[in-house]
């Protein structure tokens, strides 16, 4: 511990450590508390875990009985399953679509990275929900795709996209999309062309360069950009319940319906630590990365 | 590195901006539809927009909104700042850690987790201490947590570029340590700070479902009223609302993006300048 922090510093470090620590960490102790309570008719809706009998005694009130649910009940496991594939396979689309536009950025000229940079952002920090709703006047059956494939004549009936799987995949790829291309670019700016040169001097074609230099030295960049994408679109709770069907049940949205429409808190709080433990792996090596980046 | 891409690299490129853009373009220009019906183009118009004035529920929870981003954002850029500076200047102190994965983790964290567990807390708190009650006050809060981190973030990697020896110079003239930042440090940070102010502005607008959790019966942001009216589907009325929001929010990141490419420039320069005059 270091001792010659002058007490100043403290004015500075304290603020936002005990605010986060109390609005950001302590709620999971709550979550995992109110996780064991049973629901009930009451305002709020839970039983109590932890608490003084009339007697002044400390009394443990533990149901198991919503992590039983979970195990029981299949939905949840094939909730869980749906959402990793899905968070899946869209990370890989994204890292096959996202790295060659990162490193076309990468290669550009340094007055035009800045724009590109920033024209690929703005749609990110534009209104999320309102993109998805943008995104469901292009797909949906009479949208502005079939209208135009019908008018071409490539088309006889429309393209059913809208409240399917596929739908759910373009929803989360056109979101994430530039969470993938921003950790990729900046790994890939900070790479040295001379590697590259070395490498075709010495015989290599750019190809095999590519594949032996390139690609090897973005790899924290790979993973960067593949944990922003993979760990929210796990989670995602918006294009599922806007753009997915009835069948395309998204943990998120399991997660919303027990609460908002079952009012069972305590399930809904369950299910929430359940996946926060799934999470935990993706989340360490993020963090891991994020250090190990900082630091350099 | 710069170099000619090769013609594969700039199709891609250009081809994802195109589809990064075409969903908003077609929504902007549907909101001039005249046609109440959503596939059928009727005429140029701008009915939609003057019927949202008139809906009171949307204003009402418009104005909410407002209120609490500007609470949030301002908030959010406090805590952050000195995180940041935290973070950037005092290599060592008990707690670093922890401070650096909670600045860190809002930024995956899946936002329905963060809404359950906010709003356990909040409802636990008002069973202890009888405080804060579901509004105004947890909607803020929420936000304050997620915002943090992104100015956490923003203002780091800046302040982490910022020269040192300025600061110290400063100090070797007489101020100050606290002094010498005010002067010297916080005015090179400035267009961070700015701009990530307005980058909290733009999510604490657009934010569903945190405030779905925290927000209680009472109180109804925008984003969760469009939500209500974007599950029925698509609605020229919504249409014209989301590209205003759209092109608000836009202009919000554009000034923000400039502020910090300028800062950025004007840094290059002065330091070629100093470097000159050395």
């Amino acid at each position: 511990m270091n001792l010659n922090l002058r007490p100043g510093r403290w004015l500075i470090i304290l603020p936002p450590l005990i605010f986060l620590l109390a609005f950001f960490l302590i709620p999971f102790a709550f979550a995992f508390k109110i996780s064991f309570a049973q629901a009930i008719p009451h305002v709020p809706p839970f039983s109590e875990v932890l608490y003084f009998t009339p007697q002044h005694r400390l009394r443990l009130d533990v149901h198991l009985d919503n992590y039983r649910y979970l195990l029981t009940d299949e939905v949840y496991g094939l909730a869980y399953l749906y959402s990793l594939r899905t968070a899946f396979f869209s990370t890989v689309i994204c890292l096959l679509v996202g790295y060659p536009m990162a490193y076309a950025i990468a290669r550009a000229p340094k007055s035009a990275q800045n724009l590109l940079l920033l024209v690929i952002m703005l749609p990110f920090w534009t209104s999320f929900l309102l993109r998805v709703y943008a995104l469901e006047g292009i797909i949906r059956d009479n949208g502005f795709l079939n209208t135009v494939l019908m008018h071409l004549g490539l088309l006889h009936e429309p393209l059913h996209i809208m409240h399917t799987g596929v739908a759910v995949y373009i929803g989360i790829i056109y979101s994430y999309l530039p969470f993938m291309v921003l950790p990729l670019f900046a790994t890939l700016e900070k790479l040295d062309p001379t590697l590259l040169e070395a490498a075709a001097d010495l015989g290599s074609t750019p190809s095999r360069a590519f594949l032996d230099v390139t690609l090897p030295l973005s790899i924290p960049g790979v993973i960067a950009g593949a944990m922003l994408v993979f760990i929210p679109a796990v989670g995602e709770f918006v294009i599922p319940s806007l753009l997915g069907g009835p069948n395309n049940l998204m943990i998120g949205r399991v997660l919303w319906d027990e609460f908002f429409g079952n009012h069972d808190w305590p399930v809904a709080a369950a299910v929430a630590i359940a996946f926060l433990l799934l999470l935990a792996g993706p989340i360490a090596i993020y963090q891991y990365y994020n250090v190990k980046q900082i630091e350099s | 590195m710069e170099r000619r891409s090769s013609a594969f690299l700039q199709t891609v490129l250009y081809t994802g901006i195109a589809l990064l853009y075409l969903p908003i373009l077609t929504l902007i220009a549907y909101s001039f539809n005249s046609s109440p019906l959503v596939n059928v183009w009727g005429s140029f118009s701008t009915v939609w927009y003057t019927q949202l004035l008139h809906n009171r529920q949307l204003l009402e929870s418009a104005l909410l909104s407002l209120e609490v981003a500007v609470a949030a954002s301002t908030g959010a850029v406090v805590l952050g700042t000195l995180a940041s500076i935290a973070l950037v200047r005092f290599a060592r102190f008990p707690g670093r850690l922890l401070l650096t994965g909670m600045v860190n983790a809002p930024l995956v964290m899946p936002e329905i987790i963060t809404g359950i567990t906010q709003l356990l807390l909040f409802v636990s708190m008002v069973q202890v201490i009888g405080w804060p009650h579901r509004g105004f006050t947890t909607i803020v809060i929420s936000h304050v947590t997620f915002c943090t981190a992104y100015v956490t973030v923003t203002v780091q990697s800046r302040l982490a570029a910022a020269d040192r020896s300025l600061e110290e110079a400063a100090m070797d003239l007489g101020a100050s340590p606290a002094r010498a930042f005010w002067d010297v440090t916080l005015p090179i940070i400035m267009p961070a700070i700015v701009s990530s102010w307005l980058l909290s502005f733009t999510l604490s607008l657009d934010d569903l479902v945190i405030s779905s959790f925290v927000a209680g019966p009472g109180a109804s942001t925008l984003p969760m009223i469009i939500y209500s009216k974007v599950k029925l589907g698509v609605s020229p009325e919504v249409n014209a609302l989301a590209s205003l929001i759209v092109c608000a929010v836009g202009a919000c990141v554009l000034v923000a993006g400039y502020l910090m490419v300028r800062g950025d420039r004007r840094r290059a320069l002065e330091t070629q300048l100093a470097a000159r005059h050395a």
